[in-house]
């Protein structure tokens, strides 16, 4: 960044002002976050961390740039143990059991009046609260939040014969017209995809994009227990094996989801899934009209949330534990949660949020960022259970055996669940 | 001998440990104490919340036995060292001996040759990642051209751990190298002469002299080739994370895996004595077995 002089002397003085500002009065929190999406997010959180610092006279944050949300749980996790927890922190949602199990934070009930609770919790979309409570507890503030969206390529839908304009409404048309879109060359050697759903990672997300449709909950609220091998979840894996092992519409093998949005800009896939955080990252490199949509419907729309939430910890002091949550609630005001939705490509968290001015002529601007509140009433809770990492790689690793053709679906699903029950037994 | 006095035996027997001390510190606060304290973890549960760690006895090895993720990370990470070691160290012995030789552009291909060792394992593996990738990656291009479709390399049981040893070698041979062309130049150009008034084929030249004469070198890039084989996991990260279905899950990256993304502490840190044990192992076996036959001149 480029500094005239005069800025560079306006924020010395600045910083010295604040130094010899009041500071034995002073509460002080630290403040872990990840950084999970492109884009320059570390300034602007570092800008709104000011923003609310001058709103806030009293609070100073140090706000800590913690890697991606696999090193920010890590690095809570070991600052927890170590007796240096931070007070407050984004991580992803899904962790909130294993926060609880390692009784590292406190449920934000406690830290603001009832009343006034009751109005904060219920102000935000309630898909993204599903993530975020539990046994009658808020345990979670949703912030940087996301879904997952089809994006489909309207040129190449022109090319195949269909309505550029109308994407896939139900699993049958995204078969049909996968099937349309798959392009083979003389060889028989396929040149173009017709849909792609990334498998490599975290299958079990998007996977939950498949499952969630067709009427299934992989979890319990308490996050006791699974039901991978219900009907519903195998006849879910078995439509996306046959997309690529049957139909051969869908590329075979395990799908890189880092490398997903390039094989569209590429041509090599004409629909495809990923995170509604990759909306401004498409904006900026297809080089083709695109569309994007809800997640094709089977018995009902449906698609998981994802992404991170705020967490106060139990080893702050009371009022920096106050102070945490004034700072969360502040965070998520609808013109913050707007300007950030906006700069970042996450979802806002509040209704009221699209209903803000910056919103609106956004919206107006880019209808496609419109999609994924669209969907939100649909949304149900990302997988999340205690032990999560362990028992989602139970499913990760039985999606994968079935994906790459070693196991059948109902097999997969079988296996994954007793290993999942398994794991769990000591929940119970 | 006659009997010292107290004084200065008890300064000449301090002299060698106090100039021990230093490195004796270092080792035991960053090594040996670790260990001993991971030894003495392995046999308590892991601390949760309010629930301390306890005495559990053999249960965590327990469960690395009943564990199949522990025993296909371990098939995996033989078949790793095997299809790895033998390939990168002929590769670098190859590599050196080509030039060593005088051949034109002999900096610039050694420098080539050395360019991957330079270059951090995350950003080959990022590099590899679009080698790999199906359709325009790098190697589906060229075979492309020959008219082959796509292959999903990564993204298949049967190809994924072969792809990961092909980034380990190309990473690792140039580094071998490097020592086995160190110690080409120190070979002395006599013997070669020698061999040649004796009408010695170029073949027995190497198997009679330049081998030998390297076995010293070669034993020490082994010992580092088999360490290796069970440390490097950075690019299993960024290719595959361990997939599809635990197909590229080797020892450490199941221990990461364990340690740091289901806080099973208990369960690591038997995990972390049992890879100890291995290379342990292996390194005393390589010693015994190989050192009869190296030659120090």
């Amino acid at each position: 960044m480029r500094m005239s002089r005069r800025t560079t002397l306006a924020a010395t003085a600045a910083l010295l002002l604040g130094f010899a500002g009041p500071a034995a009065a002073d509460t002080t929190l630290t403040f872990y976050y990840p950084v999970a999406v492109g884009g320059p997010v570390t300034k602007i959180v570092d800008g709104m961390v000011a923003d609310f610092e001058k709103d806030n006279p009293g609070i100073k944050i140090k706000a800590v740039y913690s890697g991606s949300y696999q090193d920010t749980i890590a690095k809570i996790l070991t600052a927890v143990k170590g007796g240096d927890a931070p007070s407050v922190a984004v991580a992803l949602s899904t962790d909130m059991f294993t926060l609880i199990d390692e009784d590292a934070i406190v449920p934000f009930d406690d830290l603001v009046a009832k009343d006034k609770a009751a109005t904060w919790f219920k102000s935000f979309y309630p898909g993204f609260m599903a993530n975020s409570q539990t046994g009658g507890k808020t345990w979670g503030i949703p912030f940087q939040r996301s879904t997952i969206v089809l994006y489909w390529n309207k040129e190449a839908f022109k090319e195949a014969g269909l309505d550029p304009e109308k994407a896939p409404q139900s699993w049958d048309e995204m078969r049909a017209m996968a099937a349309k879109l798959t392009k083979r060359d003389a060889a028989g050697a396929v040149t173009q995809w017709g849909v792609s759903i990334p498998s490599s990672g975290f299958p079990y997300w998007l996977f939950q994009g498949l499952t969630t449709p067709n009427g299934a909950i992989l979890a319990n609220d308490a996050g006791t227990q699974v039901a991978y091998d219900k009907p519903e979840v195998v006849e879910a894996l078995q439509y996306w094996m046959d997309l690529a092992q049957k139909d051969k519409v869908h590329p075979p093998g395990i799908v890189e989801w880092g490398t997903t949005p390039k094989d569209f800009f590429e041509k090599k896939v004409a629909m495809m899934w990923t995170t509604t955080g990759n909306l401004t990252n498409v904006r900026a490199n297809a080089k083709f009209d695109f569309g994007v949509a809800m997640l094709p419907a089977k018995k009902k729309r449906g698609s998981p949330t994802g992404g991170g939430n705020f967490y106060v910890f139990k080893a702050a002091s009371a009022e920096q534990q106050k102070a945490a949550a004034l700072f969360a609630d502040w965070m998520t005001k609808p013109e913050r949660a707007a300007q950030w939705s906006i700069a970042t490509g996450y979802v806002a968290v509040s209704p009221a949020a699209f209903e803000t001015k910056a919103m609106k002529d956004y919206l107006a601007g880019f209808p496609a960022a419109g999609v994924a509140r669209d969907q939100l009433e649909h949304a149900v809770a990302e997988l999340s259970t205690h032990d999560n990492q362990r028992v989602a790689k139970a499913l990760n690793d039985n999606l994968q055996a079935a994906l790459t053709g070693t196991k059948t679906a109902a097999q997969a699903m079988k296996d994954a669940q007793a290993e999942a029950d398994r794991i769990l037994k000591a929940y119970k | 001998m006659s009997i010292p006095s107290p004084n200065r035996s008890l300064a000449a027997r301090a002299e060698p440990w106090l100039l021990l001390l230093p490195s004796i510190a270092l080792f035991a606060t960053f090594t040996h104490i670790p260990i001993v304290r991971t030894a003495i973890d392995s046999f308590h549960s892991t601390p949760k919340g309010a629930r301390p760690s306890r005495f559990v006895g053999l249960a965590n090895y327990e469960d690395m036995a009943a564990d199949p993720i522990f025993w296909k990370a371990l098939i995996n990470n033989l078949v790793y060292a095997i299809g790895t070691i033998p390939l990168s160290i002929g590769l670098a012995l190859a590599m050196a001996l080509f030039v060593n030789g005088r051949i034109a552009g002999r900096g610039l291909l050694r420098m080539a040759y050395f360019t991957p060792t330079v270059l951090p394992m995350i950003a080959v593996a990022n590099i590899w990642l679009f080698f790999y990738t199906p359709h325009y990656g790098l190697l589906d291009q060229i075979a492309g051209l020959f008219g082959f479709g796509a292959t999903n390399w990564l993204g298949s049981q049967a190809t994924a751990l072969p792809a990961i040893m092909v980034v380990t070698v190309w990473k690792e041979a140039g580094f071998f190298m490097i020592f086995y062309l160190a110690a080409l130049q120190t070979i002395s150009p006599d013997l070669k002469e020698a061999a040649a008034i004796e009408g010695a084929s170029d073949l027995t030249v190497f198997r009679r002299i330049t081998w030998p004469l390297l076995m010293p070198v070669t034993l020490f890039i082994l010992v580092n080739a088999v360490i290796n084989a069970f440390r490097m996991v950075d690019h299993i990260f960024i290719l595959t994370g361990g997939g599809p279905d635990n197909a590229t899950n080797v020892l450490l990256f199941h221990l990461y895996q364990v340690g740091f993304k289901f806080w099973d502490q208990g369960y690591a840190t038997a995990l972390t004595i049992v890879l100890l044990a291995i290379l342990s192992l292996m390194a005393l076996v390589q010693f015994v077995a190989a050192g009869r036959r190296v030659h120090y001149q």
